[in-house]
């Protein structure tokens, strides 16, 4: 059984869009609502790569990376970016804290499977 | 999941987005230098984009877009609010809101409105802002700056004919296979631009017995024809040139396509082909490389974080939960019946039975309300639309307004919120209109130039209150009674007490502004309001004083499905009627009992005279006149003021659950719905209101003042 994908997002639809998408891809997913539940999610099982937003109560999407990056097994799990802002600076503290590549919303289902599939291989 | 219940959620999720957009906008209006606040608003409106770009929503996200780069501005700081560009923010939020209900109802938005405000908004942004906003138009949905580390495959074919080599020399750091990157998908974007060879440094791979599966130890070497800018190869490479040794050189020497790719002659020395994946394996396999067990006890050890920030909450179809609160209320009516058949049984006092019928009662008493709350949702986002209705108000009558909401917290069953929106509006719309002064007016008397609504919610003795009360001139009464006269529907000889002056503006048909203005509509009076909250079980009362202003109280049932009541009889019927409308229930004394006329009875309430009306009578139940030995239930009525109903007696006074009548059987002139009582017998309910207009001709009585209405039950 591999493992699923995390998805991080506090907006219940894009959430919930993103991971039927990418279980009728044939992927399993779990999903979290920010930065904080996510960690627990990935504490009790490391996931095979998350998607996460920017934006989120609790914990924000760069907060959570750097967490996640600091726990044991993270090391090699993609995580990819999300966040309606196709900032620089932004797109820097991402890739500092660790994701691994970053997909500006809106996209659509394609443009996600595209991705994810490069990062999965 | 099926798409459109994403889609749904996502139209909850707005409503919610909308909500905190209004409640920010407000925040901003009392300190717009707080960063927090203005961040909020930037990120309720962000998300709405972010969402109805998910949706192909194109329009929704333009205009969001358009609105969240002028807030940016103002979170930048480049751009200071004042009250101008603080109406603009609030009439971008009400576009964004009709914006976004016209998408949900796949409908055409009012394009000229959204048209102005754009421009409005366009104004704000400089120069390099417009730029970028035209380039955002030409591809609102693009995936503008997609990983670019990873999806070169969009990127156009090689147009040019000229193909020039690329040496390049990778060498990871163990933090690139650490964050997840992958060489070999790299490798796979940098062949989508041409013809690639990789060749695989292996010098510095240990001994099998010292491999550390974390640390980086292959160098790449490749090699790439393309006819792409270097630019593009760096995007490739742009999510890890912080975590490799990167080298990148172009040799000057064009290369002629050939007919035999490169890659062969390097094949040809043993190097692995670009597509041979196993040559690429050790990425992988230290990709899925387990924790050392040192690794894991941490993990086992590390504090579990709990839960925080906003409570968890569970949406739930409507219907479902009216299915539960339809069974509850089969509960309700079951429990009572089987309290009946205890009761008939005439147990001891003591009977364990009894004490145990007594717990499942406040049990389903207590499920009864738990599911009732579920229902019940705060009345915040009813008050926050009416802060639009005053800014629209305000904005064509040239009158200043604030609005003052109390107690938005206080939850209202569901339905009650929704039917209670058009009365509210129309109500707040008119306290604007008629209510509030001109501000030159207030100026003169001494008032703030800004007028004030306070729309207020409170839960009280079993009901809901919401008031709206102005600081205005008050209610005219000389000239709401000139107007009445005016339109017949009172007689010039009629004199009035204060109240029954106000209760004129109930009338059908009554319109109080000298000259009906366009905001508060033609037609649409008062009585569509009083009908509107009569028909949820609720009444409306008015207080006003000159100078002061005026308040409208409307009083609610708590919740739609069960209502207290009196059992009461008459005629041998056993009937309901609701307690919220009942004054005072008196028995009377034949002293007070009055006859008028051949058939009309009055009865003096202290000093005051009221027509007494027989229900039995009334609802055909029996010709003959009543004796007076029954017991008189003084109501209100909307027509015709205090008024006493003559019913048989009161046998019990309980909660009820309401079945309606009209859905199952048909309307019946004066009575509301039915119920089941514990024998199992269905009771009508009755409607004060109606009984009332039942009675053949209504008596008239001199005017006398009102008994004060307190609940004195017999």
């Amino acid at each position: 059984m591999p493992r699923p994908i995390l998805v991080v997002d506090d907006s219940d639809s894009v959430r919930r869009l993103i991971s039927s998408t990418l279980r009728l891809a044939g992927y399993d997913t779990v999903e979290a609502p920010d930065g904080q539940a996510a960690l627990g999610l990935a504490r009790s099982a490391v996931p095979r790569a998350v998607i996460t937003d920017q934006n989120m109560p609790n914990l924000d999407g760069i907060g959570f990376i750097r967490a996640f990056r600091k726990m044991p097994g993270s090391a090699g799990v993609p995580v990819i970016f999300l966040s309606t802002e196709n900032a620089a600076a932004l797109k820097q503290t991402a890739r500092e804290a660790g994701a691994i590549g970053w997909m500006t919303k809106p996209f659509d289902d394609k443009k996600l499977l595209s991705v994810v599939k490069k990062v999965l291989g | 999941m099926s798409n459109s219940s994403i889609r749904d959620t996502f139209f909850e999720e707005c409503e919610e987005l909308l909500e905190a957009l209004v409640e920010g906008l407000a925040a901003m209006e009392e300190n717009a230098s707080d960063m927090e606040v203005v961040n909020a608003v930037f990120r309720a409106v962000h998300s709405i984009k972010g969402g109805a770009g998910a949706f192909a929503l194109d329009r929704l996200v333009n205009f969001a877009h358009t609105f969240e780069t002028v807030m940016d501005k103002v979170r930048s700081k480049q751009l200071a609010v004042n009250e101008e560009l603080m109406l603009l923010f609030h009439r971008s939020g009400d576009q964004l809101a009709d914006l976004v209900e016209a998408a949900r109802d796949e409908r055409e938005p009012n394009a000229e409105s959204e048209a102005a405000i754009l421009k409005e908004l366009s104004a704000y942004l400089g120069d390099v802002e417009s730029e970028e906003e035209i380039a955002f138009d030409a591809a609102p949905l693009a995936f503008d700056a997609a990983p670019l580390a990873l999806d070169i495959g969009e990127h156009d074919p090689p147009t040019g004919t000229e193909l020039r080599r690329f040496d390049i020399r990778f060498c990871p750091t163990p933090a690139l296979y650490a964050n997840g990157h992958e060489p070999l998908l790299l490798f796979d974007a940098l062949a989508e631009l041409g013809p690639l060879s990789v060749t695989a440094d292996l010098s510095r791979l240990p001994e099998f017995d010292r491999f550390d599966p974390e640390d980086a130890v292959i160098n790449w070497r490749l090699t790439l024809l393309t006819s792409e800018d270097e630019t593009v190869l760096h995007e490739v490479f742009e999510f890890v040139d912080a975590l490799c040794d990167l080298e990148i050189a172009v040799s000057d020497e064009p290369v002629v396509a050939v007919d035999e790719p490169p890659l062969d002659s390097r094949a040809s020395q043993g190097l692995p082909a670009p597509t041979d994946r196993a040559a690429l394996a050790e990425p992988k396999a230290q990709e899925d490389t387990t924790p050392p067990p040192s690794a894991k006890t941490a993990t086992a050890s590390a504090p579990r974080d709990e839960p925080r920030g906003p409570r968890p909450t569970l949406r739930v179809d409507l219907d479902r939960v009216d299915r539960l609160i339809n069974t509850v209320g089969e509960l309700i009516i079951n429990q009572a019946m089987i309290s009946q058949r205890i009761e008939e049984l005439e147990l001891p006092a003591v009977a364990h039975l009894t004490n145990e019928l007594e717990a499942y009662k406040l049990l389903a008493r207590d499920i009864q309300e738990g599911v009732m709350a579920i229902r019940a949702q705060p009345v915040k986002p009813l008050f926050q639309r009416m802060s639009r209705i005053v800014r629209e108000a305000a904005e064509v009558t040239g009158k200043k307004v604030k609005l003052v909401t109390v107690g938005d917290s206080t939850e209202v069953d569901k339905t009650v919120i929704e039917r209670l929106a058009d009365p509210l509006t129309h109500m707040v719309r008119n306290a604007v209109d008629h209510g509030l002064e001109r501000p030159e007016k207030r100026a003169e008397l001494g008032k703030d130039t800004t007028g004030a609504i306070r729309l207020s919610a409170s839960h009280r003795s079993g009901s809901v209150f919401i008031e709206i009360a102005d600081d205005g001139a008050g209610l005219n009464r000389a000239r709401i009674l000139e107007k009445a006269i005016e339109k017949g529907l009172v007689s010039p000889e009629a004199e009035l007490s204060e109240q029954e002056v106000d209760n004129l503006l109930f009338l059908p048909g009554f319109s109080t502004a000298a000259e009906v203005s366009n905001l508060s509509g033609r037609g649409v009076g008062m009585d569509v309001v009083k009908n509107a909250v009569a028909a949820l079980g609720g009444r409306v009362s008015i207080t006003s004083s000159p100078g002061a202003g005026t308040t409208f109280t409307i009083v609610l049932p708590l919740t739609l499905a069960v209502m207290d009541g009196f059992v009461i009889s008459i005629a041998d019927q056993t009937m309901v009627i609701p307690i919220a409308s009942i004054i005072e229930t008196i028995r009377p004394n034949p002293r007070d009992l009055h006859c008028i006329g051949t058939d009309g009875e009055v009865i003096s309430v202290r000093g005051a005279y009221v027509p007494i009306v027989d229900v039995a009578r009334n609802l055909g139940l029996s010709s003959e006149r009543a004796d007076s030995s029954g017991v008189l239930l003084l109501v209100s009525t909307e027509g015709q003021g205090l008024t006493a109903l003559r019913v048989g007696a009161i046998h019990d006074q309980r909660q009820v659950v309401i079945k309606s009548l009209e859905s199952n059987y048909g309307a019946i002139a004066g009575v509301s719905a039915a119920t089941i009582l514990g024998d199992g017998k269905i009771a009508l309910i009755l409607d004060p209101d109606e009984l009332v207009k039942l009675t053949p001709a209504a008596i008239f009585l001199p005017p006398a003042s009102p008994p004060r209405p307190e609940l004195r039950h017999a």
